[in-house]
């Protein structure tokens, strides 16, 4: 069995890359039970670190021990591909992503139905979980996941620009774009607009234009939409407020920590991005601007303000681990409301209902984006992302008139030639 | 592994015709086998190793790359013969484009390092005062981190607050995309790969340069023959295996760069592809994409590509050596 499990670590390690390892020296979830232990993997996120000072309380209630694994978000996906790809048992409770993994992780079989766990205790409350989250962490009728963090699209702004251009807070697409442009003009070095640019990372942002703009990544028969003249308008419009009013010799390599740095360094004057990342422009010591800067929900485009209300990281139990029991117990404590709440506190927003409808939930955001994100969750739609099986590889079709926009090329000769890419992946995902 | 451990009820058989005599213990009659099988014994854990961690790996991939696998590897996948290979090899989006920049970046790399590393050896070849620093100085790339590095100069290369932009606006000069350029980018990461890699050309060639007999270039000095002269028509020539070494060491390394392309450009190699070499396609084909079938036949045919090119080199080698 050993010696099996040593091989299938080989070829997978081989056939996934001739040069990246994957052999780990645990133990099996057998001996992870009986010694009481549960092994956990989370992502680097201020989540993470709230659960990992709350540790020990749940160490001392339940008489289990945990080990923890942390990694980057890449590092993560890849420890997850080589370890559940080889049905290695080594992990008990992982921190996934529904939207990006969870189609494809329940389709071959890495996530533990959790169903009948999620409604077997009254007080830990699964009713209690807003819609869209639950929505994202079921697949195919099967529960197999609990959302942890939810995110919105908000706008970020500086109190200052605007209050020295004499404007108001855009409440329309249309009234962005004149602010970015009239901001970008009387401070030539200072951009009107910023946001993701690399051509897989920003769709997720772009996503809240599209829907805003009335469009969407597929039709009502899951058809690929993205050359719909409403998703054009959209493609057209994002690229244009960055490549007009962007950044100087703007990088088409921007996923947040750099987009998010222009805007901390003071380079910007608008910024669409996840309210759950809001700490980095409010923390005097990430951040130039956390004096000045406002939150508001998204502007409005032609069918609205629309911004995506998703769930960006949950917790799921591996199948393949014997520990499962032991497994669910840490979910349980970790999604309690009170550590929901604690977290919350935190400044990571969560999925329970109860905690948002709770004062105290909402006591530490600042005020205009406590209000943003309410706008915002009422009118917001479930998915950030193409909802597929290889959600990579759709980001990187839907993203390309992104960043064709930004470098100046037409966007809907960009969009009709997505399309077409999109289509043909639609099709094969469906054989 | 049972080859290893001693026959558990290895008793000795007094009497017993071929191996009549004195009783041998179980410890005698281990050492007598192992002794009459030593040369299996001792090649056995690197045999273990290689079966292991090479073979296995390298047949498995070779088979994975004549399935359909995809998703997960342990999905039933089918047997579709060279299909992937025929899908890859018509690719004219992605694959091809991703070989010619494998090509061009250990090309252009690898002749920048060899003629700046015999450059520099040839400095470092004669004693100096403070030689040793120097040395020391010049070995500081090739210790640091390739990830490390690759995040330095994202930092030190960015469009806005970098520092070369900030240089060249000093001397006039408008700032440069450099990694963010859709043409500039693979260049600027060839560069960075000659920043770090030269170093080892150096030590390699300083190190053939130092076994050098002196007494060709005495001879050649006293004939009148000048610096150019003795480079090329004698040292040169003397190196040639050395610089070869080099240029084989180097250039294996060079064709499966992956951390510093993945540091600077991300997944998929940049927006347009721009440094997506044939090793960060094939991870973003199994990693992003999961289509382990394809991704194996990429590496089945970089993996020919490889071998090929170092057949080359070492015929190359032999034939410079008679």
């Amino acid at each position: 069995m050993k010696r099996r499990s040593i091989m299938q670590y080989a070829a997978v390690a081989a056939a996934l890359s001739l040069g990246l390892t994957a052999c780990g020296g645990a133990s099996g979830s057998t001996d992870a039970k009986a010694a009481g232990t549960v092994r956990v993997t989370l992502a680097n996120h201020v989540w993470t670190e709230g659960i990992k000072a709350a540790i020990p309380e749940f160490e001392k209630s339940t008489g289990l021990k945990v080990e923890l694994t942390q990694l980057g978000e890449d590092q993560l996906s890849d420890q997850y591909n080589v370890k559940l790809n080889a049905g290695s048992d080594e992990i008990d409770v992982m921190m996934y992503r529904p939207l990006q993994e969870g189609k494809a992780f329940a389709k071959n079989g890495y996530l533990a139905d959790l169903t009948s766990k999620v409604s077997s205790d009254a007080g830990w409350d699964w009713k209690d979980y807003q819609e869209g989250p639950v929505k994202a962490s079921t697949v195919d009728g099967k529960v197999v996941g609990v959302p942890i963090i939810t995110e919105r699209e908000v706008l970020y702004y500086r109190k200052d620009l605007l209050k020295a251009a004499g404007l108001e807070v855009p409440k329309t697409m249309d009234e962005l774009e004149a602010a970015a442009k009239a901001i970008k003009a009387a401070n030539p070095d200072t951009a009107g607009f910023v946001a993701r640019t690399s051509k897989s990372a920003a769709v997720t942002q772009f996503s809240s234009f599209l829907y805003s703009f009335g469009g969407d990544f597929t039709d009502a028969s899951g058809k690929s939409a993205v050359n719909s003249d409403a998703a054009k308008k959209a493609y057209a419009f994002y690229g244009g407020l960055i490549k007009n009013y962007g950044p100087a010799n703007v990088s088409t390599d921007m996923s947040w920590p750099e987009a998010m740095a222009i805007f901390t360094q003071g380079k910007a004057a608008f910024y669409t991005e996840a309210d759950s990342l809001y700490k980095n422009a409010t923390d005097p010591a990430k951040s130039k601007v956390a004096d000045t800067v406002g939150f508001a929900a998204l502007p409005a485009g032609p069918a609205g303000s629309k911004p995506y209300n998703i769930p960006s990281w949950g917790l799921a139990v591996n199948q393949a681990s014997g520990n499962q029991d032991n497994a669910w117990k840490f979910i349980q404590w970790a999604t309690s409301k009170e550590r929901t709440l604690a977290a919350q506190k935190a400044g990571v927003p969560g999925p329970r209902a109860s905690v948002w409808a709770d004062p105290a939930g909402t006591s530490t955001y600042p005020q205009d984006l406590a209000e943003a994100i309410a706008a915002s969750a009422k009118n917001g739609v479930g998915h950030d992302r193409p909802e597929v099986v290889t959600v990579g590889k759709a980001r990187e079709i839907v993203g390309g008139p992104i960043v064709a926009t930004i470098t100046g090329a037409d966007a809907s000769t960009a969009a009709d030639t997505a399309h077409d890419a999109f289509q043909k992946f639609l099709d094969s995902e469906k054989k | 592994m049972s080859v290893l451990t001693p026959p558990r009820n290895a008793r000795s058989q007094p009497g017993s015709g071929r191996n009549a005599g004195p009783a041998r213990s179980a410890g005698e009659n281990f050492s007598a086998w192992a002794n009459r099988h030593r040369k299996w014994l001792f090649a056995a854990p690197a045999m273990i190793f290689v079966g292991v961690l090479i073979v296995f790996p390298l047949a498995w991939t070779l088979y994975l790359s004549l399935t359909d696998s995809q998703g997960s590897v342990r999905a039933a996948s089918e047997f579709v013969g060279l299909e992937n290979y025929l899908t890859v090899l018509s690719d004219g989006e992605r694959f091809w484009p991703a070989v010619g920049r494998t090509l061009t970046f250990t090309g252009v790399a690898l002749v920048c390092e060899v003629v700046l590393g015999m450059c520099i050896a040839l400095l470092l070849w004669r004693p100096f005062r403070g030689e040793k620093w120097v040395r020391v100085a010049i070995l500081m790339p090739l210790v640091a981190t390739p990830v490390a590095v690759g995040m330095m100069w994202r930092l030190i290369f960015d469009p806005n607050i970098g520092f070369v932009n900030q240089l060249l606006g000093m001397v006039g000069i408008p700032p440069q995309p450099w990694l963010s350029g859709q043409d500039t980018a693979l260049g600027t990461t060839i560069f960075m790969d000659v920043w770090q890699w030269t170093p080892m050309v150096v030590l390699i060639l300083l190190a053939g340069l130092t076994s050098l007999s002196e007494e060709p270039d005495e001879a050649a000095r006293m004939d009148g023959a000048n610096a150019a002269q003795r480079f090329f028509l004698i040292t040169l020539p003397l190196m040639m295996p050395t610089v070869i070494v080099a240029i084989l060491l180097r250039g294996i390394d060079a064709l499966k760069t992956f951390d510093i392309l993945y540091a600077t450009k991300g997944k998929g190699g940049g927006s347009f592809h721009e440094v997506e070499t044939l090793n960060v396609y094939a991870y973003g084909l199994s990693f992003d994409y999961n289509q382990y079938g394809l991704s194996s036949a990429v590496l089945i045919l970089f993996f020919m590509i490889i071998i090929g090119s170092m057949w080359l080199l070492t015929m190359r080698k032999k034939a410079v050596s008679k």
